[in-house]
């Protein structure tokens, strides 16, 4: 390194003073060329598709961007040098990624709204299956919507206080194997795929135990689901309360449990409220384990300890396969009840991080 | 921990004639005994116990109602191509399933991962300032959509859209074999559709977890090659990415976890079936995950034994996943992946 660096000094000491003062600035292709460039493209692709009578329009496109890449780097390698022409290619390489990936996020979006919107109303909202033909035009999702509130509500009792006491644990208690381990373990429960958590409650609750389907049991797979995340972000936030805080109340003669629970939680509670909502919106959307566990049901059943019953996910699921128009018009309904229902816990739930943010926080 | 050397170091009152220091004062010889410590630090303890042992219980009860099936099986489970466990003798095997779950997963990743770190490089280094900060936030949004309406988008859009791709496919690449489609014109509901579905999905994880490497990558770095004439694209080559190709690493590995174990989006797309073929546009394969959400109705007792053994090895492959990406994750301390 530092050889490579002398011969770098030394030079221009060997080569003596240069014959010509090289100049500072290059020749420099004018600011609109990507724009020209892209055009140009643009309009090749679609002569080039239209000519050949290609229907695929995501062909004309990749079409289009590939002679975009091209001509970039013949243009600019021309007029500029190879390493600049290397540059723009990545530049719009890195644009062309992110175009990619947009798409089809946009159309999810799109299709999810507009498609779901056509049956999406009050009476949608208040009304359950009950008595409906397959065929039927009509019904509506209440029976679901009633089942996933009551199913999260009770995943989010069993798991919000294990999770927060197993951050206090790690945070202000935990040393040596069993806190390693436990946080090893933390870490590969939040890797668990949805349906085998569903599975274990099915072998444990149900043929093990002998219960039937009922909400209760989705909820306890629920649960398995969202304590990993529970744990991981009120261990982040417990983190960033400063230890001055901690030392001071310790100082005072506050025991150390009255200082978790008065100094500690309190200081971070915007951001605890915050992870906890997140794992809510994340479990709300899981399909597999109420699959196996809640089973499904075409009536309202208000009492998630006996009895099937339904859910926002799998009534989507139950609808899509179906498979008659009526039902798929009920499904993209209902999925757009639910991700209207992620969203708002989302944007909630950040709302609630920036609004409480410590000062610490923020990336 | 804290309160024993806070109470050590702390200075002995100077007035003890001040009434309240006489609380403090006198447990300063041992440990605080207070009882409400000891029952808040029991409480937190049982609760990370309690993790610990649902964990154990998950592995235990999976694997006793796994033996009870596959010791009645009547072929080898890891290679048989077939799943029947209501015939007589029962006879069921992963081979289909473990091959479409690789398989999908694989083209998954391949699809996911380049464009993900594209998508990241440029919120972290090109988009303009004002976008970049909504669109991370987006981004974080779309990791939340839950999959089954990533399936039912998949089954419903994704399907017919593709139907030209895969005819074009196979009439230029058909030679290939892989992307040979025995029957032409069969709708998409193959392998390759879920691969594609699935990568979509996996897509704003990875980007999240690469796109906070790079904001983390030294800034003197950066700066030291710009101020060398290098190209931003030379800056991004020799500084950001070397430092963060752990942590692509990582994220891509969460992302194939989360590929490897999803039900809902193959359960919706694939058309099911248990021939093993080497042609992944053709449809009629299956995966851990969907055989499971698509037999569990049928099933009887047994039956849903036999699945419970095909999630147990699901289980497993996840659990080496994700370690495997925890510690990848460890080996590098200045990179904290925990809100991954």
């Amino acid at each position: 390194m530092s050889d490579h660096g002398n011969a770098l000094l030394d030079k221009p000491q060997v080569s003596g003073p240069l014959p010509s003062a090289p100049a500072l600035t290059r020749r420099r292709l004018p600011r609109w060329t990507p724009l020209a460039v892209a055009l140009v493209s643009i309009g090749l692709g679609v002569g080039a598709g239209s000519l050949a009578g290609w229907e695929s329009r995501t062909q004309w496109g990749l079409i289009a961007a590939l002679l975009f890449v091209v001509i970039t780097y013949a243009v600019t390698s021309l007029v500029e040098d190879r390493r600049q022409a290397r540059d723009r290619v990545a530049t719009s390489v890195i644009w062309v990624c992110f175009v990619l990936a947009v798409v089809p996020l946009v159309s999810l979006a799109w299709t999810t709204v507009s498609r779901g919107a056509k049956l999406l109303d009050g009476y949608f909202l208040s009304h359950s299956m009950g008595g409906m033909t397959n065929l039927e035009e009509g019904g509506g999702v209440y029976h679901a919507l009633l089942g996933t509130l009551e199913q999260v509500g009770l995943a989010t009792l069993i798991a919000a206080p294990v999770g927060l006491l197993t951050a206090v644990y790690l945070v202000e208690y935990g040393r040596g194997r069993l806190a390693r381990a436990v946080t090893f373990f933390v870490d590969v429960m939040t890797g668990i795929p949805s349906i085998v958590a569903g599975l274990f409650v099915l072998a444990f609750w149900n043929l093990g135990l002998g219960f039937g389907p009922s909400g209760f049991a989705g909820s306890m797979a629920l649960a398995i689901l969202m304590m990993p995340v529970v744990v991981r972000s009120t261990e982040e936030m417990l983190k960033l309360v400063p230890n001055e805080l901690r030392e001071a109340s310790l100082a005072l003669g506050v025991p150390k449990w009255r200082t978790i629970l008065k100094v500690v939680i309190p200081t971070s509670i915007g951001g605890i409220a915050t992870g906890v909502m997140l794992a809510v919106a994340r479990i709300t959307g899981e399909t597999a384990p109420v699959m196996l566990l809640v089973f499904g049901n075409t009536l309202i059943n208000p009492n998630p300890f006996s009895g099937a019953q339904e859910s926002l996910p799998l009534y989507v699921w139950n609808q899509y396969k179906l498979g008659n128009a009526a039902s798929i018009d009920r499904a993209w309904a209902g999925a757009l009840t639910l991700i209207a229902f992620v969203m708002l816990l989302n944007l909630v739930a950040r709302g609630i991080a920036r609004w409480k943010a410590p000062k610490a926080g923020g990336r | 921990m804290e309160t024993t050397s806070t109470s050590a170091q702390a200075p002995p009152p100077a007035d003890p004639a001040d009434g309240r220091s006489a609380t403090a004062t006198a447990p300063v010889k041992g440990k605080a005994v207070r009882p409400g410590d000891k029952v808040f630090r029991g409480l937190s303890r049982g609760s990370g116990i309690t993790l610990l042992v649902i964990m154990a219980a998950i592995a235990a009860f999976l694997a006793y109602r796994a033996s009870i099936a596959v010791s009645k099986n009547s072929v080898n489970f890891l290679t048989a191509f077939e799943w029947n466990p209501q015939g007589d003798p029962p006879a069921f095997g992963i081979g289909v399933l473990a091959f479409g779950t690789v398989v999908s997963s694989l083209i998954a990743m391949v699809i996911a991962v380049p464009v993900a770190v594209g998508i990241a490089l440029f919120v972290s280094h090109y988009a303009p300032r004002r976008l970049a900060a909504p669109l991370a936030y987006v981004i974080d949004l779309l990791a939340a959509v839950p999959s089954i309406i990533y399936g039912l988008w998949g089954a419903l859009f994704l399907v017919p859209y593709l139907d030209g791709l895969t005819r074009w496919l196979d009439q230029f690449l058909g030679w290939t074999t892989v992307f040979e489609m025995s029957n032409p014109g069969s709708p998409a509901r193959s392998i390759f559709t879920v691969g594609i579905l699935l990568a979509i999905m996996v897509l704003p994880i990875i980007t999240n977890v690469s796109r906070e490497v790079f904001l983390q990558a030294p800034k003197m770095y950066e700066e030291a090659a710009l101020a060398l004439g290098a190209t931003r694209w030379e800056t991004i080559r020799t500084s950001v990415l070397p430092f963060g190709r752990s942590g692509i690493i990582s994220a891509s590995m969460l992302g194939l976890g989360r590929a490897l174990g999803e039900t809902m989006a193959v359960a919706t797309v694939l058309s099911p079936g248990f021939l093993f073929s080497w042609h992944i546009l053709d449809p009629g394969s299956g995966t851990f995950a969907q055989n499971i959400a698509a037999k569990f109705n049928e099933a009887d007792d047994f039956g849903r034994d036999a699945l419970i053994a095909s999630g147990l090895v699901l289980f497993v492959i996840t659990l080496l996943v994700n370690g495997a990406a925890r510690w990848i994750i460890a080996r590098r301390k200045e990179y904290s992946g925990a809100n991954a």
